[in-house]
């Protein structure tokens, strides 16, 4: 009368015993053997005498994706380029980019995955601060070296906690004082808002701006939630304040919102945004994508014109520099089908600092190598100021240039500034000149 | 009897799991875990669709009350874990009255749609109070490995370990449950509801019970979630999540629990083993990314076609036919979905033959008593 039953729960376990095993089976043949005559070595996890394989966790489906999911093909095209001219002292690069859809629980699945199933070697460019802040504490008590985190957040940079996790593009805070710093100069005494994402991102660049702005020039501070497209109330209260700049810690979406938002209020501030969020090209689509949902025409570089940014990089627009001229060329031939836009650079010009990284790790490095080669310093490369990296600090650039979007490309207005992260430290013009890219295209 | 049977049923289980996560790496432990905590939910879900008949596409949110309120009791008053635990079930179950109490008075596509509404509002109110829930960034919960299992002890092991026990014991209490009064009168309210009613039982009650017993495993499970992934964030709880534990109470069986750990099954495993498939393959990222989606698309159509009964249903009915001499199946056996819960993908089966079954199998139980 019960056969039926107790072929339930034991069948099951045995089956799925089974199927877990298996499948454990299928996915564990992955570590190579080295050839005997050289003396590269499987000197540290997800080192092989041939390769090294390396992790990320990106937005490759989810809000978050359109724009950031041209990074890690990018940089990708980049460890191609290198791997087809040598490699890393021999070693191809893997990179082995997950999907996490900007969901911080999905980061931790698949960056458990990286590091406990897959060996890498270490974590590069994990994308975003809610997603990366997940996984950094795991990272650093299982001594994966976390390098290069795609985010400005200042958390980063804390040795003393996370002595494996190295920031790399210009932090918000900085960012916030150059921009600051810039208004303060040009718009003296002129009614400012801000407009900033409501996390850590929209707050560090708060901090930074309100390091240089006098606060009695401020007359509104609004903030948005990412998951709320509805920004009306906050651009009306701008508005209403009288605002005449507006400076805008957005990502590329909310920009164009508050840009569509104002025109729709008549109301015309001067727009000063942050880096991430003012890309024209990703902006201009946008902003036509938008409007056309609303049954209006717009078009997208005319309403960007005059956009006042900052820049970490060379500008997309300056053909003649070395850096852009090369990494066009590498786009070209990798990955002709996404558009050169600021994304396809910063996925590549952060894959230049890493094999910069690892060249100077050693021959056959473990991953404290790595780590210490970081903290000893790294040369400027495509950036264009200097690193901060040290022992005591592991924030990467240290300055930007401001830019102002003039049809559809940032066009550099002034000098290269850097500064710190601290209240009493200014923001000075950049002395140094930048290097020009190798001729090899290799560090 | 029943009794002992489940909890033999569950230690042998138990046996396998402990020797199975000694011998597989840390990742996949951790994947039995998350396995696991799918499996309290999925069956909790089980419970109250298979059994009470009624639907859920809100379960997603319970999991989240269970997780933030794990989060909230161990920052702020420090309890620890398994006061933890217990409490944030209790929340949860009190969360899942409430509900209930509004959910009995709904039927079919309204119960759907008032509890898709909770799915889709409650992860924006983690968002509301940034200081409080921490905003997109989540807060963090801490689950150590407990110290006399010794410094060493791998932590993704003992979480396996804390999530299977969790998943055996809801499994045993599930199984008893459905063979107790409880289980037969809301398998007879979720068959007929007024032929339930004029045989005497309290319908609505049962309905607003089968919510508190769903949505405590739907917290379990999120607190679980929460402690194997150390974080409680609103991304994690999506509609998406919602519909997924739907999805797998279906695809795995609708109405069994053996069901439900099939279900599991495939929610976790699918989408990693083809993304690993897609990326060693050389799959462009922007295909490759979507494929988990489409296989999860053509793993439901397959089964649904092939198994109109779920996995385990089919599982059943190939047994039946590798060996024909099996009597027809006791009506606590698998083939209970056939019976036609309203969401049900439709019976494969005349449904009258089964509720012959159903109603002659139910006097010999009853006499059994």
């Amino acid at each position: 009368m019960n056969r039926s039953h107790r072929v339930g729960l034991p069948a099951v376990a045995a089956v799925a015993a089974a199927a877990l095993v298996l499948s454990a089976c299928g996915s564990s043949g992955g570590s190579s053997s080295g050839s005997k005559s050289s003396a590269l070595t499987a000197s540290a996890p997800g080192i092989t005498a041939t390769t090294i394989t390396i992790g990320s966790h990106q937005p490759l489906t989810g809000v978050a994706a359109p724009g950031y999911d041209e990074i890690a093909p990018a940089s990708n095209a980049y460890f191609d380029y290198v791997n087809a001219h040598g490699g890393v002292d021999g070693r191809k690069i893997v990179y082995k980019y997950l999907n996490d859809q900007y969901n911080p629980t999905d980061t931790v699945s698949v960056v458990k995955q990286l590091v406990l199933q897959d060996n890498v070697y270490a974590i590069f460019n994990g994308l975003g601060t809610p997603t990366h802040l997940a996984v950094a504490p795991f990272l650093n008590q299982e001594k994966v070296p976390d390098v290069f985190v795609a985010s400005g957040c200042e958390c980063w940079n804390a040795p003393s906690t996370w002595p494996e996790t190295f920031g790399w593009q210009l932090d918000y805070v900085r960012e916030g004082k150059i921009l600051g710093s810039y208004i303060k100069q040009h718009f003296a005494g002129q009614k400012i808002g801000y407009f900033y994402q409501d996390d850590e991102f929209g707050k560090d660049g708060v901090k930074g701006l309100d390091m240089e702005i006098p606060k009695a020039d401020v007359v509104s501070r609004q903030s948005y939630d990412p998951t709320n497209i509805n920004v009306g109330p906050q651009v009306a209260a701008l508005k209403a304040a009288g605002a005449k700049v507006v400076v805008s810690f957005t990502v590329p979406a909310f920009t164009a919102l508050l840009k569509l938002n104002s025109l729709k209020l008549g109301f015309s501030p001067t727009y000063v945004v942050s880096d991430v969020g003012a890309d024209p090209i990703t902006l201009a689509g946008l902003l036509e994508a938008y409007a056309k949902q609303g049954g209006a025409k717009v078009s997208g570089n005319a309403l960007t014109q005059g956009i006042i940014t900052d820049g970490y990089l060379p500008t997309l627009g300056d053909t003649g520099n070395s850096w852009i001229a090369l990494f066009k060329k590498i786009h070209d031939t990798y990955i002709p089908k996404l558009p050169f836009d600021g994304n396809v650079l910063y996925g590549e010009a952060v894959a230049y600092t890493f094999v910069q990284a690892m060249l100077k790790a050693g021959r056959n490095p473990t991953r404290e190598d790595l780590v210490k080669a970081i903290q000893a310093g790294l040369p400027q490369g495509p950036a264009v100021a200097p690193y901060a990296y040290s022992a005591s600090v592991h924030s990467g650039m240290t300055g930007a240039y401001i830019g102002i979007i003039k049809n559809g490309v940032i066009v550099q207005e002034g000098p290269v500034l850097t500064t710190t992260t601290s209240a009493t430290s200014p923001v000075s013009t950049y002395t140094g000149s930048a290097p020009a890219a190798p001729a090899s295209g290799l560090p | 009897m029943t009794l002992l049977r489940h909890l033999a049923a569950a230690v042998v289980l138990g046996l396998i799991l402990v020797l199975l996560t000694i011998r597989l790496d840390p990742f996949r432990d951790y994947q039995i875990a998350e396995i696991a905590c799918y499996v309290i939910a999925v069956a909790g879900l089980t419970a109250l669709v298979g059994w009470s008949g009624q639907i859920s596409l809100g379960h997603g949110a319970f999991m989240a009350i269970g997780a933030y309120s794990a989060a909230l009791l161990q920052l702020h008053w420090h309890w620890p874990l398994y006061v933890v635990l217990l409490a944030s079930t209790v929340i949860t179950a009190a969360s899942g009255a409430v509900v209930g109490v509004a959910a009995a008075r709904l039927r079919g596509p309204y119960l759907a749609g008032a509890t898709l509404l909770l799915a889709v509002a409650l992860p924006s109110l983690a968002l509301s109070d940034n200081n409080l829930f921490g905003g997109d960034q989540g807060l963090t919960v801490v689950a150590n490995t407990p110290a006399f299992l010794g410094a060493s002890f791998p932590l993704t092991r003992w979480q396996a370990w804390l999530t299977c026990g969790c998943a055996l014991i809801i499994l045993v209490l599930l199984a008893n449950l459905a063979r107790s009064r409880v289980g037969r009168s809301w398998r007879a309210a979720g068959d007929d509801e007024v032929a339930a009613a004029l045989a005497g039982l309290n319908v609505a009650r049962l309905r607003v019970l089968a919510f508190v017993v769903s949505a405590a495993c739907a917290g379990l499970a999120g607190v679980l979630l929460a402690v194997t992934t150390s974080i409680v964030s609103p991304g994690a709880f999506t509609l998406t999540l919602s519909v997924a534990l739907l999805t797998g109470a279906v695809l795995g069986g609708l109405g069994s629990l053996a069901g439900a750990v099939w279900g599991s099954l495939v929610l976790v495993l699918v989408p990693t083993y083809v993304t690993d498939v897609a990326t060693s393959h050389g799959l462009s990222s922007s295909a490759g990314s979507n494929i988990p989606v489409v296989a999860y698309g053509v793993v439901l159509v397959v089964v649904m076609l092939l198994f109109p009964n779920g996995i385990q249903g089919g599982l059943v009915r190939l047994y039946r036919l590798a060996a024909p001499r099996v009597p027809a199946p006791h009506w606590r056996g698998r083939a209970q979905p056939e019976s036609g819960a309203p969401v049900s993908p439709g019976p494969a089966k005349p449904p009258r033959a089964s509720a012959s079954e159903h109603s002659a199998s139910e006097h010999q139980e009853e006499g059994s008593i």
